[in-house]
């Protein structure tokens, strides 16, 4: 079980995951020594699974995102694990999640513009394994981005 | 737009898996001195292409035992209301993110929840009852991954 004060590094962590080792243990108000034993302790127990840079793709020049959202034919034995399989082949795809609903696998593909786009979804995503139906949802903005828990 | 090689390609793809290498750290891994890696390092986040952190968490260690992908269609739709929907979806804690997209629906939302009958006090007492809400599709997240992404693969200096 989570103690109260693990729970309070996670909050501040996620409200600001830039933060130092040094900040984080002055807004937690812990020495700097507690807080590396906690850190280390939340990810020895999984908790903490890790911290991740994240790239912004229009900076590379990359202008466009799309959702797809997928339906596999279910009829194959081994068709959730063959499409992830060579989704992970374009190297375009940056998401792959799956589901329960009324879509099964939704696929995040980046592109210089939409030339490029139009290449990528016909030479290599038309061409994955087991689509039964694809719908396209472009990003225009993102509103809120992955910020906390209400832990 | 800032032009990338296989050196800064290898630490993009390094600080992706663990945000917290140290320089030095990064250095060892390309083949660089600890000194080059943080110039390398800074000129990324200048460019903005290290656009910020991640934090990956077990969500079910922490009693978020579900994660939904919801549509959501605008039933009118107009500059007002699509202020006033996205000002009070961001104020939902359990809305993680919210996207504006074209197409099928208006926006994409990331809801947590303890389970389903949580999730779905959150849809009908928070989210259904705002302001121009329409049309609403849930999807339950069943397993997630994030990819690399156009980084390539090749090596920072080829293998001794």
């Amino acid at each position: 079980m989570l103690k109260d004060s693990d729970r309070r590094i996670l909050r501040h962590l996620l409200a600001d995951p830039q933060a130092s080792a040094a900040e984080l243990a002055e807004r937690t108000g812990m020495t700097a020594a507690t807080l590396g034993r906690r850190l280390d302790r939340l990810r020895d127990t999984g908790v903490l699974k890790g911290q991740h840079a994240e790239i912004d793709w229009r900076a590379l020049g990359y202008e466009v995102e799309v959702s797809l959202r997928l339906t596999l034919e279910k009829t194959a034995p081994r068709a959730f694990d063959e499409m992830i399989a060579a989704a992970r082949d374009v190297p375009e795809v940056t998401e792959i999640q799956t589901f329960l609903g009324r879509v099964d696998l939704r696929l995040v593909v980046i592109a210089r513009d939409m030339a490029h786009y139009q290449e990528i979804y016909r030479d290599r995503i038309l061409t994955l394994p087991h689509i039964a139906d694809i719908e396209a949802l472009m990003t225009v903005a993102a509103v809120k981005t992955e910020a906390g828990l209400p832990l | 737009m800032i032009a990338l090689d296989d050196t800064d390609r290898a630490i993009l793809r390094l600080l992706q898996a663990d945000a917290t290498l140290s320089a030095g750290a990064i250095g060892r891994e390309v083949g660089l001195s600890q000194p080059a890696a943080w110039r390398r390092v800074s000129r990324l986040q200048e460019a903005g292409v290290l656009a910020g952190r991640r934090v990956e968490l077990d969500l079910d260690a922490l009693g978020f035992g579900v994660t939904v992908f919801l549509g959501v269609k605008l039933a009118t739709k107009g500059r007002v209301s699509l202020t006033d929907f996205e000002r009070a979806i961001t104020a939902i804690p359990e809305v993680q993110s919210v996207h504006h997209v074209l197409g099928l629906y208006d926006y994409r939302l990331r809801v947590v929840a303890r389970d389903i009958s949580d999730f779905e006090r959150i849809l009908r007492r928070r989210i259904m009852t705002l302001p121009g809400v329409g049309e609403v599709e849930a999807n339950v997240l069943l397993s997630e991954e994030r990819r690399p992404g156009p980084l390539g693969t090749g090596a920072a200096r080829p293998p001794a």
